[in-house]
């Protein structure tokens, strides 16, 4: 039985089942029929069909996001592989765990310019954390194993895995490598004890401590958001999360002080601004986090705790660098604060919040929702409380409503919340959410969207019929690229260069063509209606809303200035000339 | 924490399983993070397990060359990188083939010249000489500024090899 020969494909199928693989995201094509086949004659394993591959991968995306699995793809050769790249790159920035198997022509032609033949190695390598060719047959069970300890493992990531069509056909023997050690790639899980020491210390004796985090304690798994709830309910400090740490720290906790950033909260960043401490947990000191590098957090002292070395002092130079797994250095952490009985100084941490209440007094996330103009915050807000009590996946698109999004749901726990953070990728909303669908079945999975990004992959409207993931498509429509429009308005005096869509299509309609259902809301008397509906209904929803067109989103640090020149509002953007400096960022 | 912002020139070494692609990866993340290259040299040591050895000298700030080690260090082949210049004493190698070609004093005097540095003579016809000469960069840029004027048509350089001193492996 052991040694019986399998065919490539076989084995491939096998390695995915090993590996707990249960769906695969994908599209057929001349480079992969073996696999296809191999599929076809098998039913461990669920395959959901696509419409066009870079769908495939945020299927995957969305899958693995609210999973803690690896999410896995197949594409064929040539062109199903460059449509994937954009997908590989957006899981790479936001260190998502992939394993994206794409099909390549034989080996013997390879280097031919045969028909549909891409170097995918060549054009993935940039994108994906580790890529294989497999070349010879016996090399294939080893590979495929590792592609999956690689894409899990240290800071997750993409795996590609080239698989010329004739090592799919060809004969060789399995075997289940998924338990083997990789001979080089081997992460730090933990940290030295004193490494830990100077870190409690450092917290017990800070001023103005704020904990800063991000997408790490989510990928480190449940227990490490956890670990963290309990740390920082000890010190009693503040805490702040980034776009892709959003839900690791209980949103509605009254120590959270919302989203730091460009679009963060006033409290969160002046208080990283004001910070005489500020502890990083896997987060990794970005540029929409930092604004303005030399006057980022003047005066703190900064512990940063990431699994990739490579994260640390690289836009930020930090105090104490502790490299290793979120989860189990939090636990470190937590044992060693107990077990020498440390405690922040009661009357210094008084101070400090009071500081930040002052702040929180601005109350900078307020909007006024006057008249029957929906604003698009008021569309959000009602959507997060009727939806707050559910099971519910929250997935985004790219622009103001995504930024609108972060501000205004709130996730208590982890895993809820999909969005393209680090690639900002227009068009991942929609497919991430049909991922998440798939993985959980019951669940209410909504895509917040803008008209614009919506656009980018409505293909895949088909695909969620198809695999029968019933998820609702919620569409701030301003018609404009919002956040484009926004941008030229403040920094390119309103000069809206080519960012209003004209000719939109009809949503509802759309909707019905595609065998979803459409619903609309032009009044903010109807908002909660069409949600209440939009929940209701068990099919695909689109939930077209039409929201104040001219709306931006504050608060704003624009780019190249520091946290305390923040824009709060309208009467804001008046001051802001906005620096030529400011203007060359992104 | 304020960074330093002064160049520094780096020697680092690199071993990596000597397996397809390798190379382009580390190429890559240079030219895909701007980091410079001032020399590259690779070739398999270990042939039995498959390791190459990659030596690679670059430049730029401390906090750029900690970037540059801890980019290499999370390529999935690299099995270890070791700076040798901060990591203490190491001696530097390159070798260089230098073609000079001419006639009459100009010809006696490369021979004189090459003698000095003890390049050696590895081709020569009546009109022209190949030089092979081993020794730090600097010597190598010396040997090859002094040979302009005596008619240097083609030179070809390894690039840097490094080891460290001591009895210890990388
Ligand atoms: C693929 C891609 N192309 C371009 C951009 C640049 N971009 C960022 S936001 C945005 C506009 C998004 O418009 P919409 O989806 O309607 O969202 P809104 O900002 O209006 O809420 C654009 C074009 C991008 N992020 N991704
Ligand atoms: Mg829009």
């Amino acid at each position: 039985m052991a040694d019986r020969k399998l065919t490539g494909s076989e084995m491939i199928i096998k390695a995915l089942v090993n590996e707990g693989v249960d769906t695969v995201f994908g599209y057929p094509g001349g480079a992969v029929l073996p696999i296809y086949d191999a599929i076809f004659q098998q039913n461990q394993l669920k395959h959901v069909l696509v419409r066009q591959e870079g769908g495939a991968v945020h299927m995957a995306e969305g899958y693995a996001r609210s999973t803690g699995k690896v999410g896995c793809v197949l594409v064929t050769s040539g062109p199903g592989a460059t449509n994937a790249v954009t997908g590989l790159t957006d899981a790479l920035m936001d260190s998502i765990p992939l394993v994206c198997l794409t099909g390549q022509v034989p080996t013997h032609m390879i280097g031919n310019d045969a028909f549909q033949e891409a170097d995918t190695t060549g054009i993935t390598r940039p994108c994906t954390k580790h890529n294989y060719l497999v070349k010879d047959i016996a090399d294939l069970p080893r590979i495929m194993h590792e592609a999956f300890y690689v894409a899990r493992s240290g800071r997750p990531g993409p795996v590609v895995i080239d698989l010329p069509k004739d090592i799919q056909m060809a004969l060789g023997t399995y075997k289940d490598l998924s338990q083997v050690e990789h001979k080089t790639y081997r992460p730090r899980m933990k940290a030295e004890k004193t490494e830990i020491e100077k870190a409690v210390a450092m917290i017990a004796a800070a001023k103005k401590p704020l904990f800063y985090c991000g997408g790490g304690v989510i990928n480190s798994g449940l227990k490490a958001s956890k670990q963290l709830d309990r740390l920082i309910k000890l010190t009693g400090a503040p805490v702040t999360l980034t776009l892709m740490g959003l839900g690791a720290y209980p949103g509605t906790d009254k120590q959270f002080l919302g989203m730091l950033g460009m679009h963060g909260t006033y409290e969160a960043n002046l208080a990283m601004h004001d910070a005489d401490l500020i502890v990083a947990v896997g987060s990794r000191f970005d540029d929409r986090v930092t604004g303005r590098l030399n006057a980022f957090a003047p005066n703190s002292k900064k512990i940063h705790i990431d699994i990739d070395p490579s994260s640390i002092n690289k836009n930020v130079m930090v105090d104490l660098p502790i490299v290793g797994d979120v989860g189990t250095i939090l636990d470190q952490m937590l044992r060693v604060w107990k077990a020498k009985g440390l405690k922040t100084n009661p009357k210094v941490m008084k101070a400090w919040w009071k500081q930040i209440d002052g702040w929180r007094q601005r109350d900078c996330l307020k909007y006024n929702q006057t008249g029957s103009v929906i604003k698009p915050q008021y569309a959000i807000e009602r959507l997060y409380e009727a939806t707050k009590d559910r099971d519910c996946y929250i997935t985004t698109e790219v622009g103001q409503h995504q930024m609108w999004a972060a501000q205004y749901y709130k996730f208590n726990e982890p895993k809820r919340w999909m969005t393209s953070g680090g690639l900002g990728t227009m068009g991942y909303g929609l497919p991430a959410a049909i991922g998440v669908q798939v993985a959980h079945p019951e669940a209410l999975v909504v895509d917040i969207s803008g008209e614009a990004s919506f656009l980018m992959n409505m293909q895949e409207m088909s695909t969620a019929v198809q695999c029968g993931a019933p998820v609702k498509v919620f569409i701030t429509n301003n018609q404009y690229m919002g956040m484009v429009r926004q941008w030229q308005e403040l920094m390119h005096g309103s000069r809206y260069s080519e960012s209003y869509t004209d000719a939109l299509p009809d949503l509802v309609k759309l909707a019905e063509a595609c065998h979803w259902v459409g619903l609309r809301a032009t009044k903010a008397e109807e908002v909660d209606d069409v949600i209440q509906e939009m929940i209701s209904i068990d099919r695909p929803v689109i939930a077209d809303i039409w929201v104040d067109q001219k709306e931006n989103c504050f608060p704003m640090i624009p780019s190249g200035a520091a946290h305390n020149e923040m824009l709060l509002g309208p009467d804001d953007e008046a001051q802001q000339s906005g620096s030529e400096e400011g203007m060359v960022l992104v | 924490m304020v960074a330093d912002s002064t160049i520094e020139r780096h020697t680092i070494a690199v071993l990596v399983d000597n397996e397809a692609g390798v190379l382009a990866r580390v190429i890559g993340l240079f030219s895909g993070r701007g980091y410079n290259i001032e020399s590259l040299t690779v070739a398999e040591i270990d042939v039995a397990d498959a390791i190459s050895r990659i030596t690679v000298v670059t430049s730029g700030t401390p906090q750029i060359i900690e970037q540059i080690k801890a980019q290499l260090d999370r390529l999935v082949p690299v099995h270890r990188v070791v700076d040798l210049t901060a990591e203490g004493a190491s001696v530097e190698r390159e070798l260089a083939l230098v073609k000079v070609a001419g006639k009459g004093n100009k010809r006696v005097e490369a021979l004189r010249i090459a003698d000095i540095f003890r390049a050696r003579a590895i081709d020569s016809t009546h009109d022209s000489f190949v030089f092979e000469i081993s020794g730090a960069t600097e010597k190598l840029n010396a040997f090859i500024d002094l040979m302009v004027p005596l008619g240097l048509v083609d030179v070809s350089r390894t690039g840097v090899v490094a080891i460290a001193r001591g009895k210890s492996a990388l």
